[in-house]
This record gives structure tokens, sequence and C-alpha cells, in this order.
């Protein structure tokens, strides 16, 4: 059975106007997302600025109520949750934001930072926070001289470690990252990544692991899912998508990635234009306009769902680009 | 004397800050020549003094406590350092113009996409209210902003982060300069709209023979786009070389690391990946010899923490800081 699991999951803003802020839009940031991730396993999310990766993963976190749709995790369905029934659940489930420095008290030192999990779940004495704070800081490397700072006098790279710390201490079973190493320089990345891999070697975590990076999801990932204005449109096994992608979107996206060796230059096939706008989103394949394929309109009126292709691989099946 | 193919010459700049603390020299000695028509890549940890060097060649350094402590920078022969205020107000943007790392500290907020554009053109070119509108359409089709007229209209938090990136692209090009320097134009984008710029970049370079420095720590990036790699570390160029001969042989031990933390697409995933144990020692407390000593994993002599390892041309255009340890 999955950890977690992720049925059709909706998530709609209002987009208010006018003199009277009436709601005269929705917006559709995530619309229809079915995944599920296992005990131990990291599933990638990967898709352009503006998919929808930052609200799916506070929709599952349940900082947002979810607008449909069906969360599960550990079997019991926590869509409808009240905060004080999702208490629980709360050490359980984590998140790892995607700018460190906006989700870290700036006034309080990394120690208070620290205990803050423990004390909202009423565990320990203070003599047993003050332990459980120098196990944590040694866990991600960092001197436990570290506790009676604050985070504006860390590296970014540092200040990451402070806040996989955070997600950690209440030993939970997943952790949601979003974007935990798209700021910082390869040197500093790959030791925060290394820092992950070890860590659910060592607790058995699962993750899900958000990023815009192909590479560094690839290398983190048992499975990854592509997003594409709020809807899953490919997921698969690493190897299996970066070897044998299916959908139009997924290899423009392995397209565009720079590759590390000159030798290896190519010209680039370019994907043109911005995601559209999940406001007004365009009927049909959602990819059509930008991919100016000749029978997209074909799409048009179709309902697109995932269908699994080979043995764990599924994909969008739309009318002319998944042969 | 400068030769005739470099268009920039940086030689020996130090650049200092003086600070609540005390003077911490940020650049310390760094030279490097950009090439007419070429791209110079500038990589390095985040801190190690890209940024800085950028602003040193642009005279933007905030005033008055940072300032260039020696060294020269010519452009086309001419001392950059000896420009009047005035003279530096027409050089920007027609000589050499810059992009910044983060778009919004270069567009103004409260301004219409149009009205900025409008400003930079006028800047250095007299024009009636049609031709304004005519040449900043012109460029946002450009940059490839679609429904230009409409966009002219708007203000910049009612773009996407590409769409902004791509104005102050715009912008920067108004005036076709001969050098841009680009720091990080791509990093807080993702992969599609990235290749999008790059893509721009290089056709403009083409199109009008600019030549480019480029400041990034995506080394991807530098791959592809890249003629000649400049490595920084903690002020200093540890290591420069053609783009080919960098990746193939990497001779400075930070360089090598470096080039291994990738993570490649081809890796197994899940395998741990190299990395560079530590950090960057705080700017403070570098020492005068090799500052790559205490990460390198290798054991450094005193004699080569405290003396300066010459830089050497060890093979045609491939230069390195030879400390003994690190270049083995
Ligand atoms: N609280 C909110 N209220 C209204 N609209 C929102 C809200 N949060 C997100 N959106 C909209 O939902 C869409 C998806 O945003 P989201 O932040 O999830 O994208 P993302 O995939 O995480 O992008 P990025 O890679 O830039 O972080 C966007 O159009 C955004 O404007
Ligand atoms: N205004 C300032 N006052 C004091 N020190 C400064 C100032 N600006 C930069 N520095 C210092 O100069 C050094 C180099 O900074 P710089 O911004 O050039 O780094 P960078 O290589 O561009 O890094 P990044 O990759 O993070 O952009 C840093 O140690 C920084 O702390
Ligand atoms: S359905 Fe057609 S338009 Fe859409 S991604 Fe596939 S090929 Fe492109
Ligand atoms: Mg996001
Ligand atoms: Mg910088």
């Amino acid at each position: 059975m999955s950890l977690l699991n992720v049925e059709n999951l909706k998530m709609h803003f209002p987009v208010r106007g006018g003199i009277l802020m009436r709601a005269l839009k929705t917006c559709k940031a995530v619309d229809g997302v079915s995944i599920s991730v296992s005990q131990g396993e990291t599933l990638g999310l990967v898709g352009e600025s503006g998919c929808g990766k930052t609200t799916l993963g506070k929709a599952i976190v349940r900082l947002y109520q979810p607008t449909d749709g069906k969360l599960q995790f550990e079997g019991q369905d926590i869509t409808h949750s009240s905060q004080r029934a999702l208490r629980p659940i709360r050490r359980d489930i984590q998140m790892i934001f995607q700018d460190p420095a906006e989700s870290l008290n700036p006034r309080l030192t990394v120690r208070d930072i620290l205990e803050e999990p423990f004390l909202v779940q009423k565990q320990g004495t203070t003599a047993e926070r003050r332990q459980w704070v120098g196990e944590l800081l040694d866990k991600v490397g960092l001197a436990s001289t570290a506790a009676d700072r604050f985070p504006f006098e860390f590296s970014g790279g540092q200040r990451q470690r402070i806040g996989i710390a955070r997600a950690i201490a209440l030993k939970p079973k997943l952790i949601v990252c979003d974007e935990p190493v798209s700021a910082l320089d390869v040197s500093v990345q790959s030791q925060v990544l290394n820092l992950m891999l070890d860590l659910q070697r060592e607790m058995g975590l699962s993750y899900l692991f958000i990023a815009h990076g192909l590479s560094v999801v690839k290398h983190m990932s048992d499975r990854v899912a592509v997003m594409y204005l709020g809807k899953i449109v490919e997921l698969a096994p690493s190897e299996e998508l970066y070897h044998n992608p299916r959908h139009a979107y997924t290899k423009a996206l392995l397209d565009a990635i720079p590759v590390p060796d000159p030798s290896k230059r190519r010209a680039r096939r370019l994907l043109s234009g911005d995601v559209p706008s999940p406001i007004d989103p365009p009927k049909g394949c959602a990819f059509g306009h930008r991919m100016k394929h000749p029978k997209w309109e074909q799409s048009v009126g179709m309902e697109l769902k995932l269908e699994e292709i080979s043995p764990g691989h599924w994909v969008q099946k739309c009318p002319c680009c998944v042969d | 004397m400068s030769a005739p193919e470099n268009i920039l010459e940086v030689k020996d700049l130090v650049t200092v800050f003086d600070t609540d603390a005390g003077r911490v020299t940020a650049v310390d000695g760094v030279r490097f020549e950009v090439k007419r028509g070429k791209t110079l890549g500038l990589v390095g940890e985040s801190g190690c003094g890209k940024s800085v060097t950028a602003f040193s060649i642009n005279r933007l350094l905030p005033q008055p406590h940072g300032k260039i402590a020696g060294g020269s920078i010519s452009f086309e022969g001419r001392n950059l350092a000896e420009l009047s205020v005035e003279e530096l107000r027409k050089f920007r943007g027609r000589e050499i113009s810059m992009i910044f790392q983060e778009p919004m500290t270069a567009l103004n907020p409260v301004q219409t996409v149009g009205k900025q554009l409008a400003e930079a053109i006028l800047l250095h070119q007299k024009s009636s209210s049609r031709e304004i509108l005519q040449r900043s359409i012109e460029l946002l089709t450009k940059v490839r902003i679609p429904s230009p007229e409409v966009r002219l209209q708007e203000y910049p938090h009612q773009l996407s982060g590409g769409m902004r990136q791509r104005v102050m692209i715009a912008m920067a090009l108004v005036h076709k300069p001969k050098l841009l320097i680009a720091d990080e134009p791509t990093t807080a984008l993702d992969v599609t709209v990235q290749a999008q710029i790059l893509d721009l970049i290089n056709s403009l370079q083409t199109e009008m023979g600019m030549s480019v420095l480029l400041i990034t720590h995506d080394l991807g990036v530098i791959a592809e786009t890249c003629d000649e790699v400049v490595v920084m570390y903690a002020g200093r160029v540890v290591e420069r070389a053609p783009v080919a001969e960098i990746f193939s042989s990497p001779r400075h031990a930070y360089t090598q690391g470096l080039l291994q933390s990738i993570p490649k697409i081809e890796s197994v995933p899940k395998s741990r990946l190299k990395a560079i144990p530590g950090s960057v020692p705080p700017i403070e407390t570098l020492l005068p010899g090799c500052r790559f000593a205490e990460r390198s994993g290798r054991p450094h002599l005193p004699e080569h923490l405290n003396q300066r390892p010459p830089f050497i041309e060890i093979s045609p255009q491939h230069w390195v800081e030879q400390c003994p340890v690190c270049v083995a």
C-alpha cells in the first residue's frame, strides 16, 4: 500500500476583480492530479514555472483545503480533516520550502526554530529538547555552536540545512521538498542532495521532490511525474522517462536541458511562448498552441486521460503526439 | 598596449569594501580578457566575487564603501577608471550593457514596460513617439515576447518571471552594445525559458558581433554557450582555458571538484554525488597562499599557504594558479 495517495486532486483559486472584489474567474492551479508515493520512495515532480508544483505540494501538506479530489495518508482520508485532527499527521508529513530565507523566522535563533516542532507536539523536557537540537544539527552537518546564531548569519546552503533539520525533527514519514537546491551552486547543491539521500536510507523517508532542474530530479527520484498546466501529462520510472519519453512536452523539457559537455553542444529545439494561463486554459491539449502540431485541434473537446502504456509508464494519450 | 582582438582587458583587478569590521578584499588580483565577438564564462562558488568583478567593470560599485584598489580595466584600449561621469553616461548602454542577477532590481515596478523602454531608447537617441513605439515593439518581438503592443501597457508584476527577464534583456540591447555583461541571466528560470534566452543572446551575438561576459554557476550553460572559461575561487582566478579544455582536462583541484559535483543526466539514480567538502572560508580569514587548501583534502605545507602561487600558462591558452599541491 502506498504511504500517500492523491486522487484527482483539484486546487482552484478564485480570481477577484471589479469594485466589489467578486470572484470573477477561477485559477485552476492544480486540476485533477493523481499520484502516489510509497514508503522509502522518491517521486520527482517537474514542470515549468507556474504549472502548479508548489500549489500541489501545499495542498498535500494541507496548508490548503483542496477544492476537490481525495488525499489519503497511510490509508486514512485526510482531505477534509480539521486542523485538530491533522495535528498527529503533521508530525508525519513535513515540507521544505522553496526559499529557505522566507521560511525561517529571522528573529528566532536556530535553536528556537528547531525546538518549535517539539513544542507544538508537546514533546520532551527542556533538557531533552536541547539534546535533540544538538543531534539534529549534527545530522545535517552543522556545528552545535550554530544553535545560538540567527539564520542570516549562514550561507544559502547552510540555511537550507537548517530547513532540512527542522523538517526531519519529528522523524516524519514523508517530506514534500519544494525546489530544495535550485538556489544553490553545484558544490553546495551536491552536499545537500547527498544529505537527503543519507537521511532517506537511515530513516526510511519518502520524498515528493519538486524541482525545475531535470538532472537533479532524475538523480534523486525513483519515479518522475511531469506536470503541465495543473495536470500530470506523463509519469514513469526515472530511467524510463529519460530514455523513453513519450509525451511531446516531456520531450521538449528534456531537450532544453543544457548538457555540461561542450563536445555535445547541439542545436536545441526550443519551446516557444510561456505556459498558458491557468485562468483561461486552452481547450483540448494545453500544449497544442505551443508546439503547433498540425493535428492538435483534434484534441479539442476530447477528454485527455493518463493511460498506462507499459508497466509503470503512464502518459496522457492524445490523438496527435503519442504514437 | 592592448591586443586589438581583445575588447576588454582586466589586469590584476583588486576591489575592496570598507565595512564596519574593517576592509575586505572581495576581488584579489583578477585578470582575464574578453575577445571580440566571443563569449567568456565566469564561474565559481557563491560569494567568490563574480558580481563584484562585473560591477567593477561597469563602475557600479556601491558608493562610497566599494572601490577599486588596484589593477586596470581597459575597454578597446581605454582605461575605464579614467572616464568622467559624463563620459560614463555615454558609455553605458552603448559600449557596455549589463543584465542584472535580479530583473526586479533593474525594472521600475511603478512604470509600464513601454515607459521604461522609451527611457532607455531616449538615453542615446532622439526619437518621436511614433519611432519609440515602433522600436519598442521591434525590441520586444526580438526577445520573443508575444503580443508586444499589449505588454507595453503592462507593469512588471503583470509579467511572468521569464518575460521580465526578457524585457530587461531587451533594454540592455537597445543600443546594440559592443559588450554585454550578463550576471546569472537564467538561474531563476526553468530550463525551457532558460534555453530561449540563451538562444536569443547567441543569435544577437552572431547578428551584431557582440562580445559577452557570462556569469553563471550552471556549468551546463557554460558548456553550451562559452568559448572560454574563467574559474574563480575566493576572489581569485584559479584557472582559465578554452571551454573544451576546461571540461576535458581541468588542472586545478577546485575546477576538478566543481566538474565532479554536477549531477549528470546519465548518472545512476540515488547514487551519492561527488561533493567538495566544507565551504569557502570567510572573506576576512583568507590567506595569502592557496585558498583552496583546506577543502582540497590534500596536505599543504606552510609555504603553500603563505605565498601566493604564480598564475602561469601551462599549455597554450590554458592558465592556472599553480599551487604545487592543487595542480598535481
Ligand atoms: N494563493 C494563490 N492565490 C491565487 N493564485 C495562486 C495562488 N498560489 C498560486 N497561484 C497561481 O497558481 C498557479 C501555479 O502556481 P505555483 O506556485 O503552484 O507554480 P509552480 O509550479 O510552483 O511554479 P514555480 O516553478 O515558479 O515555483 C500560478 O498561476 C499562480 O499564479
Ligand atoms: N556591499 C558590500 N559590502 C561588503 N562586502 C560585500 C559587498 N558586496 C559584496 N561583498 C562581498 O564580496 C564577496 C563577493 O561577492 P559577489 O557578490 O561578487 O559574489 P558572487 O560570486 O557574485 O556570488 P553569487 O554567486 O552568490 O552571486 C562576498 O564575500 C560578499 O560578501
Ligand atoms: S495532443 Fe497534439 S498538440 Fe497536444 S502535445 Fe500531443 S501532439 Fe502536441
Ligand atoms: Mg513553486
Ligand atoms: Mg553574484
